[in-house]
């Protein structure tokens, strides 16, 4: 069962690549965050009890609902167009993507010493990357934030993988969600939308040598 | 004390958001120098006691920590100096004052935390409180400024995070299941030589963000820059020094493992880019501000050069590291002088120094000597034993390449201080030029001095915690 919910998540990280509007995006988030919550459980039904609803409640209160809504009402707030904006072409996307996950998959496999499950590697290192991608070809600062938020899903199928001996590190690593997706979208909401007219990285060049 | 420190920390933080009275605002940053103080002394005298599990007073946060109670006092002098002659709102300067004391208690405990999770979690706070100090003007600038500096300081903990997550998949293996310094330490040689290097490179990464490294030192750049400038001289000293230890803990730990090597080579590779990167970017900065905060990324090099030296290089970078905390506030207090008679941050606009203000001349004068590691500077001493243990470990080139770089780097920096002492400016008009009294300049020859004296002769009891601090490193 987890191995299907973490396949899904995956799948969705290469829908996310040929998505082309806001929207999609929010909604692929709140996905992810809906499946993690169900891996979380799976994985997680060991630990004890507070620390349990803890973990749980964030990924399905904050991870698949709060966020996605807090997003939705900046972008209706700051009047923010429905495109992405890439500046690459979406197959190109799509390419480098199953590159980045196929390449995670090489890499788990030639790792000698299986210390984790290959799957929860393999997840979480293609979700970093298509992050780091996701936050480089894109030109709104909101999906910046976006991809930023695609890393911390896959930092938090990684925790998973540990979480059921430590589950101090879980806690952490929700903390690190909370605090960042807070500051943030705080900021983002409450201060770029007013300042800049427009959100994209463009308006981010002025403090340079 | 540590617990009490914590606790009274936080109090007065919460006292400063609420607080709309001057006279309030002093007493408690009085309270707060003391509160510092007294942590100081308390680790001080029970070095190495654990107190509530996870902050332990080695030697190295021993040092540190009276580093930063030192700073601190200057640092509230000068932010009472700056509201003087830059007027804002009650509620602004509550924000400002609180902020700056969450983010000087959360550096210290950073220090203490003897648990990589606990570390990781302080680390976070420092970006948190930081970026409320850089926020402090509320323009555009600073608004991109801010921007810039939490979401890169996020990404890289979030890097630390992971790295600390292939700690726990390297250690879970071995029946380990905590995460302090001294059991990891202990089991080093045990653990798994990949996931160490894996996890050695992401902790690495992230904290450079703190420490002012190649890769991630751009955003601190800017958060130095956009800051005011009693902020700018936390971010840029004892801020730093937090990535640092950062760094140095877990360098700790692969010191007694076979991937030492590599990770010698890792960092000798970071540095010199940091070295070669500060050098490039100070030829062509006008901004005085950028300028110092680029100098600070050239001295974080030249302290790694001398972590992956080895030998007398450990030393030297622990003693480097203490005087670059004393000499680059001394410098960032100084530019608030210069922007109040200038009313301009670029090299252009200033100039003739001596003749409107020659103590603050004066200052930045010796402060070029003293961060240009001219003798007598004591960063003179520190940095020719760094230049003798790469010389004796057999790093000749990467000595050669440091040493012109570093004259590319004096270069640079004299021709602008030169230039912003003794050349006339251009268009500027003198008429309003206000007098700044000497007691303003007072801290920076105190700071300034003290480089000068710990370089040239360091106390018994500097020596003996220093060489404490690096005794667990292979000699």
């Amino acid at each position: 069962m987890i191995n299907i919910l973490l396949i899904v998540f995956t799948i969705s990280l290469i829908y996310l690549a040929m998505a082309n509007r806001m929207l999609t995006y929010i909604r692929i988030i709140a996905f992810q965050g809906a499946l993690l919550f169900g891996v979380a459980f799976i994985e997680l039904i060991e630990i004890s009890l507070p620390n349990l609803v803890f973990v749980l409640l964030e990924t399905i209160i904050i991870k698949a609902v709060a966020i996605p809504l807090f997003i939705k009402y900046i972008i209706d707030r700051n009047h923010i167009t429905r495109e992405a904006e890439p500046y690459v072409s979406n197959f190109f996307s799509v390419v480098i993507v199953t590159v980045i996950i196929l390449g995670s998959f090489f890499l788990a496999n030639a790792i000698t010493g299986t210390h984790v499950r290959k799957i929860f590697f393999i997840v979480a290192l293609s979700s970093l990357f298509t992050g780091l991608y996701i936050i480089i070809t894109r030109r709104k600062i909101l999906t910046h934030v976006m991809g930023f938020l695609i890393i911390e899903n896959g930092v938090f199928v990684l925790s998973l993988a540990v979480g059921s001996e430590m589950p101090m590190l879980v806690n952490i690593g929700i903390l690190l969600d909370i605090f960042v997706s807070v500051i943030l979208l705080g900021i983002f909401a409450d201060k770029i939308g007013d300042v800049f007219e427009e959100q994209d990285v463009e308006q981010l060049r002025n403090l340079k040598d | 004390m540590i617990g009490i420190f914590l606790i009274g920390s936080l109090l007065i933080s919460l006292a400063y958001f609420f607080s709309k009275n001057h006279l309030l605002n002093v007493v408690l940053a009085f309270a707060f120098c003391l509160l510092h103080g007294a942590l100081a002394i308390d680790v001080y005298i029970h070095r190495d006691i654990t107190q509530l599990v996870y902050f332990t007073p080695d030697a190295l946060a021993v040092i540190l920590v009276c580093v930063n109670s030192i700073i601190c006092i200057p640092v509230f002098y000068h932010s009472f100096v700056y509201f003087s002659k830059h007027p804002y709102k009650p509620h602004e300067m509550g924000l400002f004052f609180g902020a700056m004391v969450l983010l000087t208690a959360s550096i210290s405990a950073a220090y203490l935390s003897n648990h990589m999770g606990i570390l990781w979690i302080f680390v976070e706070l420092t970006t948190l409180s930081a970026s409320a100090l850089i926020y402090h003007r509320r323009n555009k600038l600073t608004l991109e400024g801010t921007w810039k500096y939490i979401f890169i300081c996020s990404i890289s903990i979030t890097l630390v995070f992971i790295g600390i997550l292939f700690v726990t998949l390297a250690i879970q293996h071995k029946g380990i299941t905590d995460l302090f310094y001294t059991t990891l330490s202990e089991n080093a040689t045990l653990l798994s030589p990949f996931w160490l290097k894996l996890s050695f490179l992401f902790i690495f990464t992230g904290f450079t963000a703190k420490a002012g490294l190649v890769p991630m030192y751009t955003a601190g750049i800017d958060a130095k820059d956009k800051a005011p400038y009693p902020a700018g001289a936390i971010l840029a000293s004892v801020l730093m020094n937090v990535g640092f230890v950062g760094i140095f803990r877990f360098y700790e730990i692969t010191s007694h493992t076979e991937i030492f090597a590599w990770t010698n080579n890792i960092l000798l590779i970071s540095a010199i880019l940091s070295v070669f990167v500060a050098a490039v970017y100070m030829l062509r900065v006008k901004n005085i501000k950028r300028m110092m905060a680029y100098s600070g990324v050239e001295h974080m090099g030249i302290i790694m050069l001398g972590i992956a030296a080895g030998g007398i290089g450990y030393y030297a970078a622990i003693l480097h590291l203490i005087l670059h905390s004393f000499a680059k506030p001394a410098l960032f207090f100084q530019f608030g002088q210069i922007y109040r008679t200038y009313g301009s941050k670029s090299v252009y606009d200033v100039g003739h120094y001596f003749k409107y203000n020659i103590t603050g001349a004066l200052v930045l004068l010796f402060a070029f000597f003293i961060v240009t590691a001219m003798p007598p500077s004591g960063m003179f001493v520190s940095e020719f034993l760094v230049f003798k243990s790469l010389f004796a470990s057999g790093y000749l080139w990467v000595l050669i390449l440091t040493m012109i770089l570093l004259t590319v780097i004096i270069w640079a920096f004299g021709k602008n201080v030169f230039k912003m002492l003794f050349i006339k400016p251009v268009d500027f008009d003198e008429s309003n030029v206000t007098r700044i009294p000497f007691s303003e300049s007072l801290s920076q020859y105190i700071l300034l001095a003290l480089v000068v004296y710990l370089g040239l002769n360091p106390p018994e009891q500097l020596v003996s915690l220093i060489h404490s601090a690096i005794s667990t490193l292979p000699k």
